[in-house]
């Protein structure tokens, strides 16, 4: 049922909202939440709970009534009691079987018994009926039901920076924005409410001096330029160096603070005895949140349980909102500081019973709650016998309080149990790390303001702004918190945690079977491992613990607590997708051509060139066949392409490379190996001389951003009179190779290219015509695919131009463009090895057959040392050439495929493929050094178990003698 | 996310660095045997304690040396190799 509408509603009573639940329309509001609008419908089943599927109703309004979760089409476990209303929604109850109403999940309550805590752990032990228990329980746990086939919802992050962030826009933290911002900080306050205001903007206790108090506040902070307030966001967790995630609905913000102000206040906290999850029971503060929000009218006639001032107030305020108060019961002797509120409500004829407890709420026959079993407490604080029964429909629960600290713990806080709040307190907080209001133990109105202010001032003085003002505060004068709020039963059902239907019993059973330790009861109880993760939870069974093992809290300790605060949604995590993708100067080239793209590394190459009604093995055949027969041209421009200059130029690269460059003459190239501290191969490429002191050099293409990083440290150590230059993106470059390759490429340039002037792995630089007039160039002649070929580098701007130069020269020749599987393809045919494919993180280059390129009389390179310890002990594998005979018909191992001896692993194929020019499989393999000479069978394993023969040969496979990519001797 | 202060570009989050590993002199390759150049090589230092590491912000290729707590999580200094200054 609605109120009649009141100042400060977070309610639109002009935006009507349709919606529908189990299969049965409703109407709300715009402003309403799941929960609001239901209660407000008189529904009073908003779900059913985890274990017993019992019915349960609103609990807190505060983002833990996790019974009442809802399926919205593809969103599972939809928060009801905090997810704002949408026109159209169509929900229904999740952990429901056959409907919220006649959920046939009921049974499980009768059967509680068979069900003792810690059930999950005794029950499995016979391994032949596992799969039946697994069964049974995926389909009776496990909540909403996820969409396999719903749409991806991206989700945007977003950065930003502040110098103070406060946590809370209730009282305190508002107090706290407003004095941060007073020292001229910048500050940011988040709130996960719709609306600021915090436990201002509903508890109220009938007084129009509080509601004044806020609204001045509130005008305060809108009208203060250096305050921003986010709403409808929640802090999610803590991350080193004040990184805060903020998440609203839909997206993540991460804050950057320069200090932080936890006010967050603290968790209502449910009292403990039997039936108190009966819908109708639930926080005093859900219902002043159902009242003063929502405009909805909570229960009809209240009983109040109380044991603190804010109690009180809640039934004012109920008085006040024409709900009827039958009692209210105090657990403590007298009401204290509420004497003058229990005044007001003696006078309204309401009848307080202090020095009493509820053992029991009463059902009614709709299993609703229909009364409340009341008893006084005896001097041991145990119910008395005599027991009164008042009729109600609803039990309101103020019984105390425990600290939203979750943000505090993450950072680090230390933190103590404080007997004159019944409350963990922060005792020593982290740099830039304040607290304030209730979740500092400060509960007051008025004391919770000036806390603020303190924090506040504290806050921006860590950060440089103004100076810091004010104290701690003195102790609360009263106790917030009841130390046991709780009731036992013999006939149990007093619910501790309301996620897992854990009772009272269940933390007795726990502890006498040895879980006596906070950590243990959590994970053998289940206690604080629902949605709520133990927000309404944690505070009773510590207190439980603390009683049944004798302790005290501070001895028991928490729990640790860990990001998130509440749930973040996957898609909200994954954000949007970020994968850097590099292209070369040419991809547009590539592209009008039909290259098929594959990855390396970070670049995208062209894996072939589709020709139009042709397969890919065809294609990929044909571009090998021109670059052997005729002509074709590759984009290189992903090799690292990197500089050295200066006077000890060479005697760098003499240390981190294998081979000598310190005798190579200006104008040449020589292949290169890298090796790291251990002797392993990490790299390789070609380093060619421009001048005395000055190198140019490649590397592989997903080597060239380690390298040259790794380079550059060396450098910094070394303290060599040299620099190194990275021009990976700077250059364009091509590889055009075949027998026709000379002609092509005399068309374009004026450069001597006779073998005599222009030889084998010589360097030249000159000009190239292209369309619009000449380019400078590097040209190289290197082998590359076992033809004659030049690798040619220029300024990446120019790279199109030269790109379309050739491949105009070329037509007479049918020159070829090809990818990166031609390439491989081309390469090993002459046996070229792939660094990182036909080596890995143990392969030495003697193991390659790299021997040659390692001068080990050097004073020095980096793995050397290595290499002559292992150069002294028996290689343990040797990379060989494998074929099969031309004509083979049978299966072909694929890499990583085992080679077999004596039954026993031997080696594994590393490189396989079909050679087009040789007409026969060829491949690269590890073998035991006795299974690699020249001529042996070795047996190898396919992927079914089947096993082929292959024979070991001598590489390069493709002519021999490179009598094609030089001129003979 | 941590801050980590590059001597050349100042505080920024440390996803942009890269962390190398401790300083560690290199024993003379000459002089040192199989067992001490392996132990060169292939052993780390796990121990909680201070550290000075070799860290590279990578967007500008600077490296430089961090001293680290790691114990109690702390960058004490950072400053370029192989001094103070």
């Amino acid at each position: 049922m609605r109120l009649p509408a009141s100042s400060g509603e977070w309610i639109d009573r002009s935006k009507p909202v349709e919606f529908s639940f189990e299969g049965r329309t409703f109407k709300g509001y715009a402003g309403d939440t799941v929960s609001s609008a239901l209660w407000g419908a008189d529904v009073r089943v908003l779900g059913r709970s985890f274990k017993y599927h019992r019915p349960r109703g609103v609990l807190s309004l505060a983002n833990h009534d996790t019974n009442a979760l809802h399926q919205w089409g593809d969103q599972p476990n939809v928060r009801a009691d905090v997810t704002p209303l949408v026109a159209g929604m169509t929900l229904t109850a999740v952990n429901t079987f056959g409907g919220l109403a006649d959920d046939k999940g009921r049974f499980l309550g009768k059967m509680a018994r068979f069900l003792p805590v810690g059930f999950y752990y005794k029950a499995f032990h016979t391994r032949k009926l596992f799969p039946m228990w697994e069964r049974m329980f995926r389909t009776m746990t496990g909540l909403g039901s996820v969409d396999l086939a719903s749409a991806q919802h991206t989700t945007p992050k977003a950065y930003d920076f502040c110098d103070v962030l406060v946590i809370g826009a209730g009282p305190s933290g508002l107090s706290a924005a407003l004095a941060a911002a007073a020292q001229g900080a910048d500050v940011v306050v988040v709130d996960e409410n719709a609306h600021a205001g915090g436990s201002a903007t509903y508890q109220i206790g009938n007084d129009t001096s509080r509601r004044r108090l806020l609204a001045e506040l509130l005008a305060k902070v809108a009208a203060d330029a250096c305050i921003r307030v986010v709403t409808a966001t929640y802090a999610a967790g803590y991350y080193k160096d004040h990184w805060i995630p903020l998440v609203s609905a839909d997206r993540m913000l991460k804050m950057r603070a320069g200090s932080v102000v936890v006010a967050s206040g603290a968790f209502e906290q449910p009292a403990v005895f039997r039936n108190n999850d009966l819908p109708g029971i639930m926080l005093a503060s859900a219902a002043q949140r159902l009242m003063y929000r929502y405009g909805v009218k909570p229960v009809s006639k209240a009983v109040v349980l109380v044991a603190n001032a804010d109690g009180y107030r809640a039934a004012l305020d109920l008085l006040a909102q024409g709900v009827s108060v039958a009692a209210v019961v105090d657990l403590r002797p007298a009401a204290g500081s509420a004497e003058p509120q229990a005044k007001l409500l003696r006078q309204a004829g309401i009848e307080i019973l202090p020095g009493s407890c509820i053992v029991e709420a009463l059902p009614g026959a709709d299993g609703l709650c229909a009364g409340a079993r009341i008893a006084t407490l005896q001097a041991d604080g145990s119910p008395s016998a005599q027991i009164r029964d008042i009729a109600c429909d609803g039990i309101l629960l103020s019984v105390g309080w425990a600290p939203a600290a979750n943000l505090l713990y993450q950072a680090g806080t230390r933190m103590r149990f404080d007997r004159a709040v019944e409350q963990f307190v922060p005792e020593a907080l982290p740099d830039g790390v304040f607290a304030c209001g209730r979740v500092n133990g400060v509960h007051e109105l008025e004391r919770r303001l000036a806390d603020g202010t303190r924090a506040g001032s504290h806050a921006a003085a860590s950060v440089g702004f103004g100076r810091a003002s004010g104290a701690a505060l003195p102790p609360e004068a009263e106790c917030p918190s009841h130390p046991w709020p709780i009731v036992d039963h013999p006939d149990g059902k007093n619910f501790v945690d309301f996620d897992e239907d854990l009772q009272f019993k269940d933390f007795r059973n726990a502890v006498q079977e040895g879980f006596d330790n906070i950590e243990l009861l959590k994970r053998f109880s289940t206690n604080g491992m629902g949605p709520s993760q133990g927000k309404h939870s944690n505070m009773n069974g510590l207190r439980i613990l603390a009683r049944l093992t004798g302790k005290e809290p501070q001895q028991v300790g928490t729990t640790t607590a860990r990001p998130f605060y509440h749930p973040v949604p996957m898609a909200i995590l994954a954000g949007r997708g970020f994968n850097p993708e590099r292209r070369t100067p040419l991809a547009s080239r590539h592209d009008a051509l039909g290259a098929r793209w594959m990855p390396a590394g970070a670049w995208q190459r062209p894996e072939f060139y589709q020709v139009a009604g042709k397969e890919r093995l065809a294609c990929i055949r044909e571009e090998v066949a021109a670059v052997r027969k005729g002509v074709g041209l590759i984009d290189v421009g992903t090799l690292g392409k990197l500089e050295v200059i200066g006077p000890q130029a060479a005697e760098f690269l003499e240390r981190v490379y294998t081979s000598n460059y310190a005798n190579l003459k200006v104008g040449m190239t020589r292949y290169a190996v890298m090796c790291d501290e251990s002797g392993v191969v990490i790299d390789d490429g070609v380093v060619a001389r421009l001048a005395e002191d000055h190198f140019y050099f490649t590397t592989t293409t997903s080597g060239a951003a380690t390298v040259y990083r790794e380079l550059s440290r060396l450098n910094t150590l070394w303290r060599l009179d040299c620099g190194i230059v990275n021009h990976t993106g700077a250059f364009a470059a091509m590889n055009l190779a075949g027998p026709k390759s000379r002609e092509v490429l005399a068309t374009l340039t004026g450069l001597d290219l006779s073998a005599a002037a222009f030889p084998y792995l010589a360097l030249r630089e000159g000009e190239v015509a292209v369309s619009g007039g000449k380019i400078p160039a590097r040209l190289m002649r290197v082998g590359f695919v076992g033809e004659w070929g030049y690798e040619i580098h220029v300024p990446a701007s120019m790279g199109g131009a030269l790109w379309d130069a050739l491949m105009t020269a070329g037509k007479a020749h049918a020159i070829r463009p090809f990818g990166v599987e031609a390439q491989r393809l081309l390469r090993l045919e002459k046996g070229h090895i792939i660094i990182g494919q036909d080596t890995d993180g143990l392969t030495t280059p003697l193991e390659v057959g790299m021997g040659w390129a390692v001068k080990m009389t050097k004073p020095f390179f980096i793995g050397q040392r290595s290499l002559a310890a292992i150069a002294k002990k028996p290689h343990k594998q040797q990379l060989a050439g494998i074929t099969f005979p031309v004509g083979y018909s049978g299966a072909v191992p694929l890499e990583c495929n085992l080679v077999i001896d004596g039954g026993d692993i031997a080696g594994r194929v590393t490189s396989i493929a079909f050679s087009p020019s040789l007409e026969r499989y060829i491949g690269l393999a590890f073998l035991r050094p006795d299974l690699a000479a020249i001529g042996t069978t070795v047996s190898i394993r396919l992927t079914d178990g089947a096993m082929v023969q292959a024979e070991v040969s001598a590489t390069p496979f493709y002519d021999p003698d490179n009598l094609k990519q030089k001129e003979a001797a | 996310m941590k801050i980590l202060t590059c001597p050349l570009n100042g505080p920024r989050p440390v996803s942009e660095f890269f962390y190398w590993g401790e300083v560690r002199p290199m024993p003379d390759p000459a002089a040192a045997s199989d067992d001490e150049w392996a132990d060169y090589v292939f052993n780390r230092n796990g121990a909680p304690g201070v550290k000075r590491e070799w860290w590279c912000h990578t967007p500008s290729n600077t490296w430089f040396i961090a001293e680290r707590d790691t114990e109690k999580d702390l960058v004490l200094k950072t400053y370029f190799y192989p001094g103070e200054e």
